[in-house]
């Protein structure tokens, strides 16, 4: 091919190709079309060479910088940890109560708390820690497992009936009195009624003098025999007013029917002991114990600020 | 040499053949050294086979289409550990058929959320997203809890899956259906025949609150509740110079 023809009207080679007296133009492409081009092969090959890109038989190049996904969080991570530095250390070498003693200290616990609590007990804690039916409301001064720093400290990392070896309630489980029919429907009636009583409220008198026994057989090896809950750890108090489920008749029947027992997962596989540290902080401040009011105030969450830095 | 195009361009069968050839280099480099490679393919301890109720659960999964607003891959970024946990390693959905890795996230990630929550969490989330999570914009799946779970074919299926490698030995086949009812079953034991067969650390209780059926919320939450467990990450350590990626 020597000589190209040229089309008269746009001034462009055509390729030589005729379908009846149709001939194609050869278009160039557009420069910067073609450099970009050029540029990305170009950029490929570097790319070979810096980073990891072809497999072989035993391996894959890894290139020169020996850049690898898992190297890299593991160093973000790293470089998050000192970020958080100096807080993070004192709270690993800190006891709880140093923690809550020190202002600045229980300050930084409580904002780890925070955010923290947000991301994972609230789901079933409620943003708050105001909890829900069959969710404990840690606002309050009541406390199945223990409501001191080392009591929630340990309820978070063990967790509750949550398969961990040294779990919380493994061996106080309520029965289910009537689905496994280790009561009649009668004597679940009159307890409910009794219960009813134990909590200062209208009941069948007649009933609850029927069931007085049967709580004595039953129930008070855990609940004790007046009820105040305790006689091991995570027997709720039945004569106060607070009430995990429901304080209505129903739910009240429903519960020694079934023996609901609750389960919180164990948080030792997720959450570092100082995190774990911090969280106990969190809780037991704004469970309004000994905590100071005006540290606990200033870092109270919001539920939609907690996690948002 | 460039104007040997005209044979490729004048012969339609030629052209195709050459099209095959030049894309088949393609596939065959990127996709032939991830069955040969050892370090693509991760074997990692803990890793076994849904049992057959896990699996009944995963078909649930896939038959809601949860996967639509849930991912269950956590990236190795420093924002997804943070918050969901270790990052997902491929071994840990080695036996997925097939996988839920996704890519979108309406909800959150749920690589890791076995064990996070309790079951009655579970049964009350389903029920009504709303009543533990007020700002959840999930749609209820209440009546997973009144339909009974229909595992007349949970043998086939487990067949179906050894048949695309999923390593379930045949006893474990056969004995698929008492496998399914004993997880289930809160007085099974810690010798159960089950733990026998897929380790002791399965979770074998009533997962529903209601013991007297098994129900398509039992096999949902017994999915949930083993998703991102298996690997114990106080023992492997992905950051090791051996299993970097």
């Amino acid at each position: 091919m020597s000589e190209r023809e040229r089309d008269q009207h746009t001034g462009t080679e055509t390729t030589g190709h005729e379908w009846d007296g149709i001939k194609e133009l050869d278009t160039p492409l557009p420069r910067w079309w073609l450099w970009v081009f050029y540029g990305s092969i170009a950029f490929a090959i570097v790319y070979w060479v810096l980073m990891p890109a072809w497999p072989g038989i035993t391996g894959y190049t890894h290139g020169m910088l020996g850049k690898s996904d898992r190297a890299a969080v593991t160093g973000e991570l790293a470089k998050l940890e000192s970020i958080r530095g100096a807080g993070l250390v004192k709270l690993k070498s800190a006891s709880l109560e140093q923690i809550e003693s020190d202002p600045q200290l229980q300050t930084y616990a409580m904002q780890v708390g925070a955010s923290v609590f947000g991301d994972n007990c609230a789901t079933c804690h409620g943003a708050g820690g105001g909890g829900g039916k069959g969710y404990p409301n840690l606002r309050d001064d009541v406390w199945l497992w223990g409501g001191t720093l080392e009591d929630i400290q340990h309820t978070i990392t063990v967790g509750v009936r949550s398969g961990h070896p040294g779990a919380r309630g493994g061996d106080t489980i309520m029965p289910a009195f009537g689905r496994d029919q280790l009561l009649t429907d009668a004597q679940i009636n009159d307890l409910t009624e009794y219960v009813m009583a134990l909590s200062h409220r209208k009941a069948d008198r007649a009933a609850v003098a029927r069931a007085a026994q049967t709580f004595a057989d039953q129930c008070s090896a855990c609940h004790g025999p007046d009820g105040t809950g305790g006689a091991k750890p995570g027997a709720p108090n039945l004569t106060d007013a607070e009430w995990l489920y429901g304080s209505d008749r129903q739910t009240i029947h429903d519960q020694i029917w079934n023996g609901r027992n609750g389960v919180m997962p164990t948080w030792e596989a997720r959450f570092s002991p100082e995190t774990i540290k911090a969280l106990a902080v969190y809780v037991h401040a704004n469970a309004g114990g000994d905590a100071e009011p005006a540290a606990a105030a200033v870092s109270r969450p919001s539920a939609g600020a907690v996690s948002g830095k | 040499m460039w104007k040997k195009h005209e044979k490729f361009e004048r012969h339609s069968l030629v052209l195709l053949i050459g099209i095959i050839i030049v894309v088949s280099i393609g596939g065959l480099v990127e996709i032939s050294p991830l069955f040969y490679l050892e370090s693509t393919i991760e074997k990692v301890d803990g890793v076994r086979p849904y049992t057959p109720l896990e699996q009944a659960g995963r078909d649930i999964y896939v038959r809601e289409g949860c996967y639509v607003c849930h991912s269950q891959m956590i990236r190795p970024l420093r924002d997804e550990v943070e918050r969901y946990g270790h990052y997902s390693l491929a071994a840990e959905s080695m036996y997925d058929h097939p996988f839920q890795w996704g890519s979108k996230r309406t909800g959150p990630d749920l690589a890791r959320v076995g064990g996070k929550y309790s079951d009655n969490w579970h049964v009350d989330h389903l029920t009504n997203p709303r009543s533990v999570v007020p700002e959840s914009n999930m749609p209820p799946y209440r009546f997973l809890a009144e339909k009974d779970l229909d595992y007349r074919n949970i043998e086939q299926r487990l067949k179906t899956l050894k048949a695309v490698g999923v390593p379930y030995s045949k006893n474990e086949i056969a004995n698929a259906k008492a496998d399914l009812e004993m997880q289930v079953d809160p007085f099974a034991g810690e010798t159960s025949d089950l733990k026998k067969r897929y380790g002791p650390r399965v979770n074998q209780r009533d997962f529903d609150g209601n013991p007297e059926r098994i129900s398509e919320m039992d096999a949902l939450i017994a999915y949930l509740q083993v998703l991102g467990t298996m690997v114990d990450f106080r023992t492997y350590k992905a950051e090791d110079p051996e299993n970097l990626r």
